[in-house]
């Protein structure tokens, strides 16, 4: 029988329309927004200024403390003006405006597009080479990845997990790049091991990519230490803590990190962002997103400069559906809509998935009939009905020892409920009404 | 009568006779004092239990009452100086003059004003939708439309008007016990100085943004020009933040800072219709 995690989850309808639409290229938009937070942390602060010529894979903001993280040109062209605009997170945010003029990159990227194979940095060298080429966990939580690279003192890490899961429906970015650039990712994987000083790393796949897992596994046996595990279907097997249990058998403590159960988990793309940094010394501006909905007429995946306008995406896939209800900005189950077609494309954005007006509305709302269908889908071993009220009622000592900050934020109780309530909805407003709580404590 | 029944009769009146003396004792030991004003200042509170006194309900308050050695910052804001003055004349003290104050809405972006461009389909809970995203407008400090509010209003002096989907506050209901201020995320309740025959002038906006993007989310949106500011005669108005404030303590309701005001940010209230002079004067100054 295949691994899975034991506790919860569900089987949301797959839906992977793209999965076998190889990956294009999306062309360079006549201007880009950059904004300044692309990731979990600090927000960068920008060192380019109105009417500057920036070059393609130059940084125009720099890291400001340790998680946090830089931000590169996608482009080059001239600074436009760096102004306020509503990015992907629903709220306003710095952003650099830039107007592309041609695509000359900096010198120092190598171009070409041989494998290399061989690793001349040292441990050190591709942490601080992950740190300047703005690498971060690139499955959608945008986390630094030079934090995950540095392990503290009196800690051990003795095993990578590469998560190439992608139990999101819809997206199928990951399992196209597996398939189109297995040798970079295996590259990427023995560069992360070299940085984290282990010698074994397991790479996660799930079931319905068998295409992926036998590509990789025949590429894995030219690699030292690398396996490829085939996982069975179950969402949420991609976070973090599941996919441990599935692969390994640890669980991790609530409130604990991987670390403290000896593992580190990256993405596959991070770890193909990785091989690009490290061996050919080019930095994040550009990522593989998926384009897809049941009624667009070109759906696909695409390499897409950081920056580039949602709009254009939607275009290259045939143009906006006349019955869009929602474009969602991420997989279906965790990811946000977006109010605005501008929007940029950003680190974090894994794919773009426009919804008919059918499939987009909330149900009705029903009471509670304590039917306990949450409960048993919860990964986390959370009681989601007792969450969810607790959060309505601002009870939040209460949910907080009801360890509502371990929630996920899943979707799993909201997609399981037959009542059509807004469970997710309230713990996230719980989550982070406790969050704050802590915070202020501690400051006291 | 047989001598099980009798042997039964003593044993329980002696148990009972035991207990009493031992409870006699005990209530004597752990004999608490309360202060009978107490119970004599509770009854003269409303007994709304609505916390706008800032205590967890009128017992409470009443035995701070009790306790306090003047009446400073403590006030019943829904019985007002009528009830402080029983209060005061039961625990022989002088209860301070307080202003009774009435809830007002810094926001007036009506479908008409502030064009809707998405469509918030979450459930129906300002605070989540403020967690979430800038809200169904452009305008990231208005009105969420959601009735948190009136959900939070005890008194039954709020509702929502389906035309404007903004809140409303009935004047005569409102007591000012501060359960909407506390209950909406972005802070667009004020309680402000009660005037005459409910008269009121306040700036209806909560935008900090700079003129142009303010306008372009809304079109009654404060700008922070500065007119206001340059026309009050009493340095009633501050602008900050670009969003101007009118201190409702230095306003004397001259309504000047209302004409003057380009996008009709501030508005006024339950004023009679102006004469048609002024009129006349309004149209030379705008046009």
């Amino acid at each position: 029988m295949l691994k899975t995690f034991p506790l919860g989850g569900v089987h949301p309808p797959e839906n992977k329309l793209t999965a076998n639409i190889a990956i294009g290229y999306l062309p360079i938009p006549e201007n880009v927004i950059i904004p300044i937070s692309q990731h979990i942390g600090a927000p960068a602060t920008t060192i380019v200024y109105k009417g500057d010529y920036v070059k393609t894979g130059q940084v125009i903001a720099t890291n400001k403390g340790f998680v946090s993280s830089n931000i590169h040109s996608s482009v080059s062209g001239k600074v436009n003006k760096i102004d306020t605009i509503i990015d992907t997170t629903g709220y306003k945010q710095a952003a650099v405006f830039i107007d592309v003029e041609g695509d000359e990159w900096i010198e120092t990227i190598d171009r070409n597009s041989e494998l290399v194979k061989v690793i001349k940095l040292s441990p050190e060298e591709i942490t601080k080479r992950c740190l300047e080429s703005g690498i971060v966990g690139l499955g959608g939580a945008t986390f630094p990845s030079h934090v995950k690279l540095t392990v503290p003192a009196g800690k051990k890490c003795n095993l990578l997990i590469i998560n190439g899961v992608e139990c999101e429906p819809y997206l199928t970015s990951d399992h196209r790049l597996m398939i189109e650039r297995g040798e970079e990712i295996l590259i990427g994987v023995t560069i992360l091991m070299k940085a984290l000083n282990v010698d074994r790393a397991k790479i996660g796949i799930e079931n319905n990519k068998p295409d992926a897992i036998d590509h990789l596994t025949k590429l894995a046996t030219g690699f030292k230490g690398i396996t490829v595990h085939a996982l069975k279907v179950k969402y949420p097997q991609g976070a973090e803590k599941q996919l441990i249990k599935a692969l390994i058998n640890r669980e991790v403590p609530s409130g604990h990190l991987p670390l403290d159960v000896g593992t580190v988990v990256h993405n596959v793309g991070t770890a193909f962002a990785v091989y690009e940094a490290v061996q050919k010394n080019k930095p994040l501006f550009e990522r593989v997103v998926t384009i897809t909905g049941k009624s667009l007429t070109r759906p696909g995946n695409y390499f897409v400069r950081m920056g580039t306008p949602v709009s254009k995406l939607i275009e290259a896939a045939g143009g906006m559906p006349n019955d869009t209800g929602k474009i969602v900005n991420g997989g279906p189950m965790m990811g946000k809509a977006i109010n605005n077609i501008d929007v940029p494309v950003v680190k974090g954005t894994s794919g773009i998935i426009l919804f008919p007006h059918n499939e987009s509305e909330r149900p009705k709302v029903n009471p509670c009939i304590r039917c306990t269908k949450c409960v048993s889908v919860c990964a986390l071993n959370l009681e989601p009905f007792l969450l969810m009220s607790l959060s309505e009622k601002g009870l939040f000592e209460r949910a907080e020892k009801e360890r509502i900050t371990d929630c996920m934020e899943c979707g799993s109780c909201s997609y399981t409920c037959p009542a059509g309530r807004p469970l997710l909805d309230y713990i996230r407003l719980g989550k982070s009404s406790v969050i704050r709580m802590a915070r202020e404590r501690n400051m006291k | 009568m047989s001598p099980t029944i009798l042997i039964t009769i003593i044993s329980l009146s002696l148990l009972a006779l035991i207990s009493g003396v031992i409870l006699y004792f005990v209530a004597q030991k752990f004999k608490v004092f309360e202060d009978p004003r107490i119970d004599e200042v509770q009854a003269v509170l409303p007994a709304a239990n609505c916390g706008g006194c800032g205590f967890a309900g009128c017992r409470n308050f009443a035995e701070a009452l009790v306790k306090a050695d003047s009446f400073e910052g403590l006030n019943c804001p829904v019985g007002g100086a009528e009830v402080m003055g029983q209060v005061a004349k039961i625990l022989g003290k002088t209860a301070p003059v307080v202003d009774p104050l009435v809830a007002v809405l810094k926001c007036n972006g009506t479908p008409e004003y502030r064009p809707r461009t998405s469509k918030y389909n979450g459930a129906s809970d300002c605070r989540i939708s403020h967690n979430l995203y800038i809200g169904e407008t452009d305008c990231s400090y208005g009105c969420l439309g959601s009735d948190d509010c009136v959900r939070a209003c005890a008194f039954d002096a709020m509702y929502m008007d389906t035309a404007t989907e903004l809140p409303v506050i009935i004047d005569d209901k409102c007591v000012a016990c501060g359960a909407c201020v506390k209950a909406c995320p972005r802070n667009l309740i004020e309680l402000r100085k009660k005037a005459k025959k409910d008269r009121k002038i306040f700036v209806a906006c909560s935008n900090c943004d700079k003129g142009g993007p303010a306008r372009k989310a809304c079109k009654v949106a404060c700008i922070g020009c500065n007119k206001c500011f340059k026309v009050c005669e009493f340095g009633a108005i501050t602008i900050e933040n670009n969003l101007a404030y009118i201190d409702a303590k230095k306003c004397t309701f001259c309504r000047k800072c209302v004409t003057e005001c380009p996008t009709n940010a501030i508005i006024e209230l339950n004023f009679p219709p102006r004469k048609p002079k002024a009129e006349v004067q309004t149209e030379t100054v705008n046009g």
